[in-house]
């Protein structure tokens, strides 16, 4: 109850922030690009697809998330706002492989 | 084979470090081991459907269904590890320094079990649902190498319950005046970190703002991927990169449950005196 006390709270700040958009593709248990600039400071919206059969999970400590996305499906993810650097992230699932950064500038 | 052992591990390590602290701190309690050993079974269940449903639960609420679904399962486990933490700081002490104490306690016991019974089903729901997805994929992909992925899987899962049963043994070998303080005080974290990782995803989601990103960086000291970094990620919650709201919710979640147990301690002491 609390939480959701908490959430409507927030929801406010939620709506009026500014958001980029970039897309990622997974295909190959590849990312493509492997590198997306995005500017420092601003919260921006992922689109995810993954055009592989199986499922992958898109993780980095450094951007703070964690997420599957099914075998041939497309998901969001929200990062940001981040203060300049490199933040590399990779699918768990195909590590080998699947590595990319996110460049704040 | 290794990189395959080491993804299964950490999904079983969370799931079996929670069982292995609550079966500890419920080792009390009669008929909760088999509660215990249905929410593993339901859990297990469960993760097959959530495995297969992944792409319809990701595509609810504007792509953000999985963020939703996690802090939801996440949040109802909190609830459960209060209620539990709660009702062993007014019962616990009774049920096992007196044997008399059992039978008025036991139809209330049974709703403790019931709460046991849904941390240990989520627990292995969300760790699962990864470990089959991961483990399907593996399968259904050509190629050579999946045997050895498999028998990697295999390792790392057996090692995942190795430790979780590390911890169960240890905690049922402390002297009974450490036992309650240091089960309770294991369960009063893992509330604390489950709050945290729900409110991740709710900034995942974009639904809560995350205050500061990251409040600090401690990778370069203990990477979360590391073994210790993984332990700790379960046990106290640890995050490499954490968010501003993440230490809100933990704190939060720390003084509330803790004030919980602090006035049902209160309450059972002054009804003993009396």
């Amino acid at each position: 109850m609390k939480h959701i006390l908490l959430i409507s709270l927030f929801l406010p700040f939620a709506a009026v922030a500014e958001e980029g958009v970039y897309s990622l593709v997974i295909k190959d248990h590849r990312f493509q690009p492997a590198e997306i600039t995005i500017p420092a400071g601003m919260k921006v919206k992922l689109l995810v697809e993954n055009q592989d059969s199986t499922a992958e999970e898109f993780e980095s400590h450094s951007l703070n998330r964690e997420k599957i996305i099914a075998g041939k499906s497309k998901t969001t993810i929200f990062i940001g706002p981040l203060t300049p650097g490199r933040y590399t992230f990779e699918g768990e699932f195909n590590a080998k492989t699947a590595q990319g950064a996110i460049i704040a500038q | 084979m290794l990189a395959s052992a080491i993804i299964i591990f950490r999904e079983v390590l969370e799931a079996a470090l929670i069982i292995g602290i609550l079966a500890a701190a419920t080792s009390t309690i009669s008929g909760s081991r088999r509660w215990l050993a249905a929410g593993v079974l339901v859990g297990l269940i469960g993760s097959a459907m959530v495995a297969a449903s992944t792409d319809a639960i990701g595509e609810l609420a504007d792509g953000i269904g999985q963020e939703l679904f996690n802090a939801i399962v996440l949040g109802i486990a909190v609830l459960m590890l209060a209620w539990h933490n709660i009702w062993m700081s007014s019962h616990g002490k009774a049920l096992a320094a007196s044997a008399s104490a059992m039978g008025k306690d036991i139809r209330e016991g049974r709703s403790e079990c019931s709460a046991l019974f849904l941390i240990v089903s989520l627990a292995v729901l969300r760790e699962g649902s990864e470990s089959v997805l991961f483990l399907y994929g593996i399968a259904a992909s050509g190629g050579g190498g999946q045997s050895g992925m498999l028998l990697g899987g295999l390792i790392g899962a057996l090692a995942g319950v190795a430790v979780g049963y590390g911890i169960y043994a240890g905690l049922v070998r402390l002297p009974v005046r450490w036992f309650f303080s240091a089960t309770s005080a294991l369960v009063l974290l893992l509330a604390a970190s489950m709050a945290s990782q729900a409110a991740h995803f709710l900034i995942q989601a974009d639904l809560l703002p995350s205050l500061a990103t990251p409040l600090w960086d401690s990778s370069a000291i203990l990477p979360e991927h590391s073994a210790l970094g993984m332990v700790l990620h379960t046990l106290i919650g640890y995050d490499s990169h954490p968010a501003g709201m993440q230490l809100v919710f933990y704190i939060a979640v720390l003084i509330v449950i803790g004030i919980g147990m602090y006035l049902a301690g209160a309450k059972r002491s002054s009804n003993y005196n009396a």
